[in-house]
């Protein structure tokens, strides 16, 4: 017996005191919702990269799975429902929302779609794991719904500390004809002059015809008019034509952005700080690579997890100071994550990889902050339009 | 100059048995084990092993040497006087570190992929016990009198009490964020954890485990962030503990009395884990990214040779031989 209770036993690590909880005969559950609405998918030239059906729910998956191996041993679980709605059907996002009675949701959908639901159900904790759209983070923060999907800025920042580190100051970009694409090139023409950097010449992408076949010529003939450069960025964040720019253009220059060099907030090629072990658990689970969402849902939960745990079952108003103010995650990226009081971004290292490795880890050496290196990525408080997270 | 080639052709075919202490580490990315002498500060003997070769350990009388060789799924035993592997012995998945028992006869592997903790009899060749633990297992500890097994998990955050006459866990203790090591004091009073990304190494009371203290550590001109404590390391009268600090690149000495930080001592970059020379004048520490042997000088606490050995050294292990 008194081993049944001393195995209950464990210490807080917040102000070293001991806590002792009783054998759970009825285990504490942690209820999660996810909830999708499928964003249109964009008609791509190539067929080498289909978008996995189970995008983000995998990661959520692996960390439900995590999470209740850590419950075993202290008596609770996590249980997630999950609810996949098709496009646009926010009507029945909200309803349920409202038949669910979870505290922690996952929201797998736009950018608009998000703030829709947040609106009106503060008393829960949303994760945007979906959306890099600056402006949530920015104007359009609210104060119940954190990101631990990177914001276009925190990737094009990394990108942009790559290539000033590099000295390759003299910069192009051409730029796809979608939305989401022109949300990235603006991230990088701030994102330069964040850095004292500057675009000097860009192009829109408006060939039509199948690369496959013509890249060679056409290629040729648009990275011409762009004349000279160092190296060219390309906003593309379908990968529709940017993977036919390598080798094609007319000056031998490397390629960033849309495809060459990536900025992620996971990749495959990941495999540093243990990070092998993560890829190897998902594969197992999920029979494909991990990606980016995967990553922002899995540790969304994480997240959570370790919030219960050091704050020994806090109500959620607990969590979520804890989340903003006192955790310390690790995620296989080799700095401890936590999360921006000021806008509720999960801190990040960035990713930037190329096809078949790692080739830096952003933030870089020598970009420095006064508070922690990884405000040097994305909106830094200061600049921060993010009010909701002000009292 | 010819002399000296001589010399050390000399010292590398005699038997290692003859006359120096050694010390032995793994090298996670060149499948191989090297052999530093002791003396000479040189390495005098290297051994192809299995698939990423981390964990090792002699057994209590130094004639076998113990591989956890992680992607070969099994953990390997070394004949050091043959100079060769002569067997494999079961070891569940991917075992990453691992512990041998008092008794010499039981080894406790930690399985990283696998969440489990095997215990192997390294007589029979038989797995006698597998124990569910949390989310990548990696530290390993035996207490002095064999009766508690440890087990840290990585993602789970906890170090596991494991009753080694039940092969049950009896107790969970919550560390800080990534636990890497795990080292009972030889009195087996305390027991000491270092966790990676919390940057901290926290000290249990093992009668009740109760956390006696948590060590923080300081660098000038090092982010907090690059601060890793992994390896960890008492002294032969355990007054002294030296922590491993990975990416600082520096190895703290911490006094086990008050549980300050006495000195921090600048090694090669990335430092996994360490062992003492057996006389206790000289600690050798493993260097991950620069692919070194850092030796130590413990009455100076200042790095005196960095030694080039295999790719991504990792385990390191001391054989005397007098």
């Amino acid at each position: 017996m008194t081993r049944l209770l001393k195995s209950f036993v464990f210490a807080l690590a917040v102000g070293l005191l001991a806590a002792t909880t009783g054998v759970a005969d009825d285990k504490r559950n942690i209820d999660v919702l996810y909830l999708r609405i499928a964003t249109p998918e964009r008609p791509v030239l190539s067929n080498l990269d289909p978008i996995p059906e189970d995008l983000g729910l995998a990661g959520a998956n692996l960390a439900i799975a995590d999470n209740n191996t850590t419950g075993g041993f202290m008596g609770y679980q996590f249980v997630m429902e999950t609810v996949d709605l098709g496009e646009g059907d926010l009507e029945a996002a909200q309803s349920a929302l409202q038949g669910s009675a979870a505290p922690y949701v996952l929201l797998d959908m736009s950018a608009d779609e998000m703030t829709s639901l947040v609106d009106g159900n503060e008393a829960r904790l949303f994760f945007n794991i979906r959306s890099y759209d600056d402006k949530l983070r920015g104007e359009d923060c609210r104060a119940t719904l954190l990101h631990t999907l990177p914001s276009y800025a925190m990737r094009t920042d990394a990108l942009m500390q790559f290539v000033l580190k590099k000295r390759w100051n003299n910069l192009a970009l051409v730029t796809g004809a979608a939305s989401e694409d022109a949300m990235f090139a603006d991230a990088l023409r701030k994102s330069s002059r964040k850095f004292g950097l500057s675009i000097a010449v860009e192009e829109p992408w408006v060939l039509d015809g199948d690369l496959r076949r013509q890249a060679g010529a056409e290629v040729h003939l648009l990275t011409q008019k762009l004349g000279d450069y160092d190296v060219l960025f390309v906003a593309d964040e379908h990968n529709d034509f940017a993977r036919y720019l390598a080798y094609n253009t007319w000056e031998p220059r490397p390629i960033l952005g849309g495809d060459g060099l990536r900025a992620t907030g996971w990749n495959r090629v990941n495999e540093q700080w243990g990070a092998a072990q993560l890829q190897s658990r998902f594969r197992d689970l999920s029979g494909r690579d991990m990606q980016d969402v995967d990553y922002a849902a899995w540790v969304a939960l994480r997240a959570v997890d370790e919030a219960q745990l050091r704050t020994n079952f806090a109500e959620i108003d607990g969590i979520r100071s804890f989340l903003l103010d006192g955790i310390e995650l690790a995620g296989f990226k080799g700095r401890p994550l936590s999360f921006r009081n000021w806008n509720g971004q999960m801190r990040q290292p960035i990713g930037l990889t190329h096809a078949s490795a790692l080739v830096a880890m952003a933030p870089l050496e020598g970009f420095l902050h006064a508070r922690n290196e990884l405000d040097s990525l994305g909106a830094d408080e200061p600049e921060s339009q993010c009010t909701a997270f002000g009292e | 100059m010819r002399l000296n080639t001589c010399l050390a052709a000399l010292i590398a075919l005699m038997p290692a048995t003859a006359f120096s202490d050694e010390i032995w580490v793994s090298n996670e990315k060149s499948d191989t084990v090297s052999v530093i002498n002791v003396d000479t500060l040189e390495v005098v003997k290297e051994y192809e092993v299995g698939e990423r070769p981390r964990g090792i350990l002699f057994s209590n009388d130094f004639k076998y040497l113990y591989i956890c060789a992680s992607d070969s799924d099994s953990v390997q035993v070394l004949d050091v006087e043959a100079g060769k592997i002569i067997h494999d012995l079961p070891s569940g998945e991917d075992p990453e570190q691992f512990a041998l028992h008092p008794n010499g006869k039981l080894l406790y592997i930690a399985n990283e992929d696998d969440a489990v903790t095997t215990v192997v009899d390294t007589e029979t060749h038989h797995v006698i016990a597998q124990i569910n633990v949390g989310v990548e297992p990696e530290g390993m500890a035996v207490s002095p009198d064999g009766k508690t097994t440890i087990t840290t998990s990585e993602t789970t955050n906890m170090a596991h009490w494991i009753d080694t006459e039940t092969n049950s866990i009896y107790a969970n203790t919550l560390v800080d964020a990534r636990p890497r090591h795990a080292e009972f004091t030889d009195d087996g009073s305390k027991l000491w954890v270092s966790s990676e990304i919390g940057g901290t190494v926290a000290v249990f009371n093992t009668s009740d485990q109760s956390q006696i203290a948590k060590i923080e550590f300081e660098i000038t001109g090092v982010h907090p962030d690059k601060i890793q404590p992994v390896g960890v390391e008492l002294n032969a009268d355990n007054s002294l503990a030296y922590v491993a600090l990975g990416p600082s690149n520096h190895v703290a000495v911490v006094d086990t009395a008050t549980y300050e930080v006495l000195d921090y001592v600048l090694v090669g970059r990335r430092v996994w884990h360490m062992a003492f020379s057996p006389d206790g004048t000289k600690l050798f520490t493993t260097n991950g990214v620069s692919g070194d042997v850092s030796v130590v000088d413990l009455a100076t606490n200042k790095a005196i040779k960095s030694i080039k050995v295999g790719r991504f050294p990792w385990g390191a292990v001391a054989r005397p031989t007098n």
